[in-house]
C-alpha cells in the first residue's frame, strides 16, 4: 500500500476529494520547487504532482513546455530532483506522484528510475506516454516495489480500453478532461461528467480528473462524479515570475489555490 | 583520368560476395505491435491511440485494395511522372575512375524529391478515413510542398509546421507551399528546425485527431508510421531493382543514400535487404565534427531512446534529453532516424556513416559541374560518400545513389554558406 492508496482511503472514508496541484521541478530551480511544495502541503493540498521537465514533451502545451524549457535552460538534472525531494522527505505528509516522459525513464532503466524516485520518496509514477499496451514490464516493476503506476484515460479513449486502462493502473487513474495538450480551458466539454460517472461505476480505483482546470466553476462541476482534480497550466503559470519575485509568484499561486480549494469545500460534504 | 579498361576481367570484390555473416534482417518487419526487433513501438499519449489504431486498420485495408493501389500508381505515373530515371552518370564515373555510377532520379519527381511518394499515399488515407484536414512538418521544405501539392490535388486544407531557422534557410519551398494554398506555420521553440517543428504538429494532432490526418514526412514516430512511409517509399528500391535488371542485368554492387529520419533510404534499401551481395550504405549527417551538437548523425554516435513516438538511435544526454544537433542541411539537421535503420544497424544489414558539412557542400559542384545536375544538400551527404567509395571499386562494378532531391531550394543558401553573392 502506498501514500497515494493510504490517501484515497482516508478521504473515502471521510467523503472528501483530493486535490492536486501539478508544478514543474526545477522551474526556476529545486530550493523553489521544495519551497513551493512546503507551501502547498500547509494550504491543504492533499497531494502534488512534480513534473519531470522535459526537452520534447507531447502532451504539454505552451505553459508547461515553456516552464521545462526554462527548467532545462537552468541546466537541471535528474539527480537534482531526486536529491531535494530527499532531502524534505521528512517534513513532508503529503504525498508526491512524479509526471515522466518514457524517454527519462528508459534512460535510466525502468527499474532504476522506480527504485529511485521511491527512494526519493515519490509513491507513484505518471508516465504520459507509456501506453496500457507497453506498460507491462514497468508495471509489475511497480507492483514488486510497491509504487503506484497511474495510467490515463482521454475522451479518444473507447469505452472498453478505458477498462482495461483501469484495470492496469494503481493509485488512481488519470481521467484527461479534452482531446488535447495542457492547458487552462474556459470551458470543458458538455459529456465530461457523464463519461467519468461511467467508468467510475465500473472501476474501484479513485479517479481523478485533471487538463483544463482552472476555475472554481470547474472544480464545483467537476468534485461530485470523481475523487480528486488535478490543476497544472493555471498554477505553473502563477509561478513563471518566480526567476523575478518569489513571494509574488507563491502569492498569486497561493491565491488561485485557495479559490480552488474553497469551491471544493462544499463537495466535502 | 582512369587507366583501367573497360574491358579488363572481372574481378570478384570480397564484399559484394558472401563475406558479410550477419546478414539477419528480415524483410517481415515490423510486427502487429510495430517492432523492428526492439526498435519502434508507440510512446504516444493515450489521445492519439484510437487515431493511430484507424489508421493501422484503414492502411491494412488499402494495401488489400487493388483500387486503392490502382489510384496510387496512376497518380504517381501521370502526376509525379514515375517511374523515375536510372541514370548512368559516365562523365561522373569517368572522373572518379572507380565504379559505375547510377543516379536514381527522385529529383525528377513532381516536387522534386522523393516525398511526394509518401504525400500522395496518405493523402488518399486521410480521404478513406474521412478525415478533412491534413498536417505536416518539414525541414527543408520538400515535405511541406509535397504535403501542399497532395493536398491541393485533393481539396484538402494543410497546415504546415517548419522550424524558424528553416524557414530562413529554405525561402524557396515556403513560397511554394503558400502559393498551393497551405499554411505554414514557423515554429519558433527550442532550436527552430525540425524537432520543434515535429513537436508542434504533434501537439496540434493531440488536439485535432479527430478529424485531422498528421502526415509525416519520413519513416519515424509511432507505428504505423515508419512501415507505411517504408512501404510508400519503396517504389524507388522496386523500380530501381528492376531498372538495374534490365540496365546491367544483374544488381548493383552498392547502394548509397543519406539519412535524415530515413525514409529515401528506407524506399531505396528495403527492397534490397535480402540481396546480400549488395552493400548497403546510409550516410548520415556530419556536421562539423564528432562532438555532441556539432552533427546530426544518432546511427553514428547516439544511443537507443526515445523521440517522437519510437525507440531508436538518438542523440541524448544521461538524463534522456534529446541533444542539440547541426546540420547545413535542414532535412537532416535531426537528433533521430527511423526505427528500421536501427534494426538495420544493429543487424549489420546496412553500414552507416556521416558525411560533414564541408564534404556535402564541395560535392555539389560534382554533379553541377560534370553531369549538369543540381542536388539537393540533403542529397550531397550520400553524393560525397559514394564518389569516396567508388573510387575504392572497379569500373566494371556498379554503385547506385539515391538522388532524393533537386538542388535549386538551396541556390541562395549555399551562396551564402560559401560567402557568395546571391
Ligand atoms: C531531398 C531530400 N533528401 C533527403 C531528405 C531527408 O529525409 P529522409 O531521410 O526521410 O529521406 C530530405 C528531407 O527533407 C530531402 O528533402
Amino acid at each position: 500500500m502506498t501514500a497515494i492508496d493510504e490517501l484515497f482511503q482516508r478521504l473515502k472514508g471521510s467523503g472528501k476529494k483530493a486535490f492536486m496541484p501539478f508544478i514543474t521541478a526545477g522551474d526556476p530551480n529545486m530550493a523553489f520547487t521544495s519551497k513551493v511544495l512546503q507551501r502547498l502541503e500547509a494550504l491543504g493540498c492533499s497531494m502534488a504532482e512534480v513534473g519531470f521537465p522535459y526537452s520534447d514533451p507531447i502532451a504539454d502545451g505552451p505553459v508547461i513546455q515553456a516552464s521545462y524549457t526554462r527548467a532545462l535552460g537552468n541546466k537541471l538534472k535528474l539527480q537534482q530532483i531526486f536529491d531535494q525531494i530527499q532531502s524534505d522527505r521528512s517534513e513532508r505528509k503529503m504525498p508526491l506522484v512524479a509526471m515522466v516522459s518514457y524517454a527519462i525513464i528508459h534512460r535510466q532503466g525502468q527499474e532504476g528510475f522506480i527504485q529511485a524516485a521511491k527512494q526519493a520518496g515519490f509513491s507513484g509514477v505518471i508516465v504520459p506516454d507509456l501506453l496500457v499496451e507497453e506498460s507491462q514490464t514497468m508495471s509489475q516493476l511497480c507492483r514488486k516495489h510497491d509504487f503506484n503506476l497511474i495510467q490515463l484515460v482521454t475522451p479518444t479513449t473507447p469505452r472498453e480500453r478505458a477498462l482495461r486502462i483501469a484495470e492496469a493502473s494503481s493509485g488512481f487513474l488519470y481521467f484527461v478532461s479534452v482531446t488535447g495538450i495542457t492547458g487552462e480551458r474556459t470551458e470543458l466539454p458538455a459529456d465530461l461528467v457523464d463519461r467519468v460517472g461511467w467508468i467510475k461505476e465500473r472501476t474501484n480505483l479513485p479517479i481523478c480528473i485533471g487538463f483544463g482546470i482552472s476555475k472554481p466553476e470547474h472544480v464545483k462541476l467537476l468534485a461530485p462524479v470523481c475523487d480528486g482534480l488535478i490543476v497544472g497550466s493555471a498554477i505553473v503559470r502563477c509561478l513563471e515570475k518566480a526567476g523575478e519575485s518569489q513571494e509574488q509568484a507563491l502569492a498569486s499561486a497561493e491565491q488561485l489555490i485557495a479559490s480552488l480549494l474553497a469551491a471544493l469545500e462544499p463537495a466535502k460534504g | 583520368m582512369s587507366t583501367i579498361d573497360s574491358t579488363a576481367p572481372k574481378i570478384v570484390d570480397p564484399k559484394s560476395t558472401s563475406s558479410n555473416p550477419t546478414t539477419s534482417a528480415s524483410m517481415q518487419v515490423p510486427d502487429a505491435s510495430g517492432r523492428f526487433g526492439d526498435f519502434g513501438g508507440r510512446y504516444v499519449p493515450e489521445t492519439l491511440t484510437r487515431a493511430l489504431e484507424e489508421l493501422v486498420e484503414e492502411y491494412q485495408k488499402a494495401r488489400k485494395d487493388p483500387d486503392f493501389q490502382a489510384e496510387l500508381d496512376e497518380l504517381l505515373h501521370r502526376f509525379v511522372g514515375r517511374p523515375s530515371p536510372l541514370y548512368h552518370a559516365k562523365r561522373l564515373s569517368g572522373l572518379l575512375g572507380g565504379a559505375q555510377i547510377w543516379l536514381k532520379r527522385e529529383d525528377l519527381n513532381h516536387t522534386g524529391a522523393h516525398k511526394i511518394n509518401n504525400t500522395l499515399g496518405q493523402a488518399l488515407l486521410t480521404l478513406r478515413m474521412k478525415k478533412t484536414r491534413v498536417i505536416a512538418e518539414t525541414g527543408a521544405g520538400q515535405h511541406g510542398v509535397a504535403s501542399a501539392t497532395a493536398c491541393a490535388h485533393f481539396g484538402l486544407p494543410c497546415v504546415v509546421y517548419m522550424g524558424a531557422e528553416d524557414v530562413r534557410r529554405q525561402k524557396p519551398n515556403v513560397f511554394s507551399m503558400r502559393l498551393m494554398g497551405a499554411e505554414v506555420r514557423p515554429v519558433e521553440s527550442g532550436s527552430k528546425t525540425l524537432r520543434d517543428a515535429v513537436n508542434e504538429a504533434m501537439r496540434d494532432w493531440m488536439s485535432s485527431v479527430e478529424h485531422t490526418h498528421y502526415i509525416i514526412g519520413s519513416v519515424i514516430g509511432p507505428h504505423p508510421f515508419p512501415q507505411m512511409v517504408r512501404d510508400f517509399q519503396s517504389v524507388i528500391g522496386k523500380e530501381c531493382r528492376e531498372q538495374c535488371l534490365t540496365s546491367l542485368g544483374r544488381l548493383p554492387d552498392a547502394i548509397v543514400a543519406c539519412v535524415g529520419g530515413g525514409s529515401n533510404a528506407a524506399g531505396m534499401f528495403y527492397p534490397f535487404v535480402q540481396d546480400t551481395s549488395v552493400r548497403l550504405i546510409g550516410v548520415e549527417a556530419g556536421g562539423r565534427g564528432q562532438q555532441s551538437g556539432e552533427h546530426a548523425s544518432p546511427l553514428t554516435y547516439g544511443s537507443p531512446g526515445v523521440l517522437h513516438g519510437s525507440y531508436s538511435y538518438v542523440m541524448q544526454d544521461n538524463d534522456g534529453q534529446t541533444s542539440d544537433v547541426h546540420s547545413i542541411s535542414a532535412g537532416l539537421d535531426y537528433p533521430g532516424v527511423g526505427p528500421e535503420h536501427s534494426y538495420w544497424k544493429d543487424t549489420k544489414r546496412v553500414e552507416y556513416t556521416s558525411c560533414r558539412d564541408d564534404e556535402a557542400i564541395e560535392s555539389f559542384d560534382l554533379l553541377a559541374r560534370n553531369e549538369g545536375i543540381l542536388t539537393a544538400l540533403e542529397t550531397c551527404h550520400a553524393l560525397a560518400k559514394a564518389a569516396q567509395i567508388a573510387k575504392t571499386m572497379t569500373r566494371d562494378q556498379h554503385l547506385v545513389i539515391c538522388l532524393s532531391g533537386r538542388g535549386d531550394k538551396d541556390a541562395a543558401e549555399l551562396a551564402r554558406l560559401r560567402g557568395q553573392e546571391w
